[in-house]
């Protein structure tokens, strides 16, 4: 017990919540067919979240974070920018600053001197979920113990405020959520600012985002706001219930993925775990895949 | 960077094995610009994207399957064949989802995207857990890596770039039909989904031949940054294509040689940034759609409105206001700094208040004529009419002289 509380828990507990702050907003972003948001948030904000580190010199939240917000400001501003002095399509100018943006921070990574400090192309990618371990948990009175908690990997104190930071948003703004999401031009008309709305959305998927990216890579983030969502989509009409599918979606994916990436080789007889992120995101992959077949809410509606 | 190191490649001459690459690279970036626009017109960049990440488990099946056979785990055809295989599956998948559940195109291209990558992370770490064969290298496939590559890598990559440029070149008429007016396409007797289908196919075997180069992460990039580059020089679909690759060909024998000449220069992202440096100049710099051109255009006009209306407000004996106007005819010297026409500024706006009153004339005549559509408040009449009938509106002219009053030529008259 006292070795899953010292190495199992914790990147059980950090993938629950990064899931959860993907999934959340991702409903929203899957209905309004904007699901492609969270690859691009997470291929624009890796030079600005690079810069930030070389900077300062550590993993830290605060210039990571500050770094993200100037990389995606300018992205927007450079897309516009593009597409004004271009005078080409939207979708095309995105394409153009994505992939640039993304190559400058790969680039940026490589010539970095990060060997201080575990950053590179691969830690981006996938993360490294299962080195986030809290040798002070010697059991589950542990949690009592002020210097043990101290000594809990900072990532999940991260991705617990964004998992709230999301939560108290969409249960604030449930309502307009909702309407500005299937019809948005009543909400305007009943008066919800919808371009705020939807601005705050997107800022908020950044923060998630952003905050899931240090622990456990671009590669769950980009998972997760699209599977739980989708497979939700799949079970159920109506957006509260397809809120609590996808919540449910992510917590399995998140404790699935883990458990078989720790345990699964050990049971095969191998005596190396394979990727956490990697295999998150196939158990959710797997349940996309269930809810495609088997969904009750498969089939497309008529009309 | 090392400059020596740079000249050498550039020129061919840091070793046969570094020709043969760049001669593979260059011909990988010619069939990505040439496909690209393609995917790019009929909207599929991003289903490339999930084909290209969908590539990784592949390699992670081929890799394990070679080496617990025996053989050697990176034999590179082999690898590509995995690659191409789950691509394919992956393309299928974002089709399958789209057409048979109510997800939308970009939620099942995200989920592909994704769940693929993922599932190709996790093959790369049970190869590292299996020990078996020696796995390293294959993370090269995300990121690329030109300088890595073997002879027979070298010769495999040139030999199939050559293969689907010669089916490019085979097919672009009917991609070209399809890509720009599908219902005419369609009379012609071209089957609109075979064609995609073969331009989905074409744009995964670019991103399986681009994986050891280019690597699965940014070889979208070149399907997308030289096509819309080339879009700034030409509005001709052929030509387009041609531009495209020329650029993704360049763009790719630059990136590998600066890759080359120094550490720490991953082959894709320098490649990538070298065609957003390409994109960056075709929109500055390319002549009719360009940035420059476009300014270049503006302040043409801008001179011509300004000289016009300002000789114009001379004619009425109106004072010039305006200081663009102003500076552009004192410049001609048409004006005197303290706003007093000199007597070639009198004689120019005697003239041009001619031709107003002459286009008003004629306008009036026929408002609904060819030559009133000819009048944009620019362009003398003299362009637009003969000699011979601009005598005969100045006959008219004269002979009506209230109507010349009219358009506020009144003080054409008296002078």
């Amino acid at each position: 017990m006292n070795e899953f509380i010292a190495l199992s828990l914790i990147p059980i507990l950090i993938g629950i919540f990064a899931s959860l702050a993907c999934a959340l907003p991702g409903n929203f972003l899957l209905l309004r067919r904007q699901a492609l948001i969270g690859d691009a948030i997470s291929h624009v904000v890796l030079p600005g979240v690079v810069l930030g580190f070389l900077v300062t010199g550590a993993v830290a939240t605060g210039p990571m974070m500050l770094g993200a917000a100037a990389a995606a400001i300018i992205a927007v501003a450079l897309i516009e920018v593009v597409r004004h002095l271009g005078r080409i399509e939207a979708g095309a100018a995105m394409g153009v600053v994505f992939t640039t943006m993304f190559a400058a921070g790969i680039l940026l990574l490589e010539q970095s001197d990060t060997s201080q400090v575990h950053l590179d192309v691969e830690h981006a990618l996938y993360g490294n979920l299962e080195s986030l371990i809290w040798w002070q948990g010697q059991g589950w009175s542990s949690f009592l113990d002020p210097d043990a908690l101290a000594a809990l990997p900072p990532q999940l104190w991260r991705v617990m405020a964004a998992t709230a930071l999301v939560s108290v948003f969409i249960g604030l703004w449930w309502r307009q959520l909702q309407i500005a999401t299937f019809d948005p031009s009543y909400a305007a008309t009943v008066g919800i600012r919808v371009k705020a709305l939807n601005l705050a959305l997107v800022i908020l998927v950044a923060v998630a985002a952003v905050a899931a990216f240090d622990a456990v890579g671009s590669i769950i983030v980009i998972a997760m706001m699209i599977c739980p969502p989708a497979a939700a989509r799949l079970m159920t009409d109506r957006l509260g219930r397809q809120v609590a599918w996808s919540v449910l979606f992510a917590l399995l994916s998140a404790v699935f993925g883990y458990v078989l990436a720790g345990y699964g080789p050990l049971w095969l007889g191998a005596d190396n775990a394979v990727s956490a992120a990697g295999m998150i995101a196939t158990v959710s992959g797997v349940i996309l895949a269930l809810a495609c077949l088997f969904g009750p809410a498969r089939h497309r509606i008529a009309g | 960077m090392d400059a020596d190191l740079l000249l050498r490649a550039l020129t061919f001459s840091a070793g046969y094995n570094a020709a043969l690459v760049a001669v593979g690279a260059t011909l990988l970036g010619i069939t990505a610009g040439a496909i690209g626009c393609f995917v790019l017109l009929r909207r599929r960049a991003m289903v490339s994207d999930a084909i290209s990440h969908a590539t990784l488990p592949g390699i992670g099946i081929a890799f394990i399957i070679m080496a617990s056979l025996g053989g050697e785990g990176r034999f590179l055809p082999g690898l590509l064949v995995g690659a191409a295989v789950t691509a394919g599956f992956g393309l299928w998948a974002v089709e399958w989802m789209t057409k048979r559940t109510r997800l939308t195109e970009d939620a099942a291209i995200g989920a592909v995207l994704s769940v693929t990558f993922g599932l190709g992370i996790v093959f790369l770490t049970i190869i590292q857990t299996l020990g078996i064969g020696k796995p390293a290298g294959l993370e090269g496939f995300l990121l690329g890596g030109a300088a890595a590559m073997l002879r027979a890598e070298a010769i495999s990559v040139l030999v199939m770039a050559g293969l689907v440029a010669v089916v490019i070149a085979l097919s672009w008429r009917r991609m070209v039909l399809v890509a720009f007016d599908q219902g005419y396409a369609e009379t012609l007797g071209i089957k609109t989904n075979h064609t995609d289908r073969l331009m989905m196919l074409l744009a995964l075997a670019v991103t399986v031949i681009g994986l050891k180069i280019v690597g699965l992460i940014l070889i979208v990039a070149l399907m997308i940054i030289p096509p819309v580059a080339a879009r700034f020089w030409t509005d001709r679909a052929d030509r387009m294509m041609l531009i495209a690759g020329g650029l993704g060909g360049i763009a790719c024998f630059l990136g590998t040689a600066i890759s080359a000449s120094g550490d720490d220069l991953p082959t894709g992202a320098v490649i990538v940034l070298t065609a957003t440096c390409l994109f960056t100049i075709s929109m500055l710099f390319a002549p009719s759609r360009g940035v420059l051109a476009a300014w270049l255009a503006w302040s043409r006009f801008q001179k011509v409105v300004h000289r016009r209306q300002g000789l114009l407000a001379l004619s009425r004996g109106e004072p010039i206001l305006e200081p663009v106007s102003r500076r552009l005819l004192a410049r001609e010297g048409l004006l005197q700094p303290d706003g007093v026409p000199t007597l070639e500024g009198k004689a120019a706006a005697r003239l041009v208040a001619e031709d107003e009153a002459r286009w008003a004339l004629a306008r009036r005549r026929d408002p609904d004529g060819a030559l009133a559509g000819r009048y944009d408040g620019l362009t003398p009449i003299t362009q637009v009419l003969t000699p011979d009938q601009i005598a005969v509106l100045d006959a008219d002219v004269r002979g009506q002289p209230a109507l010349v009053a009219g358009v506020g030529g009144g003080r054409l008259a008296h002078e």
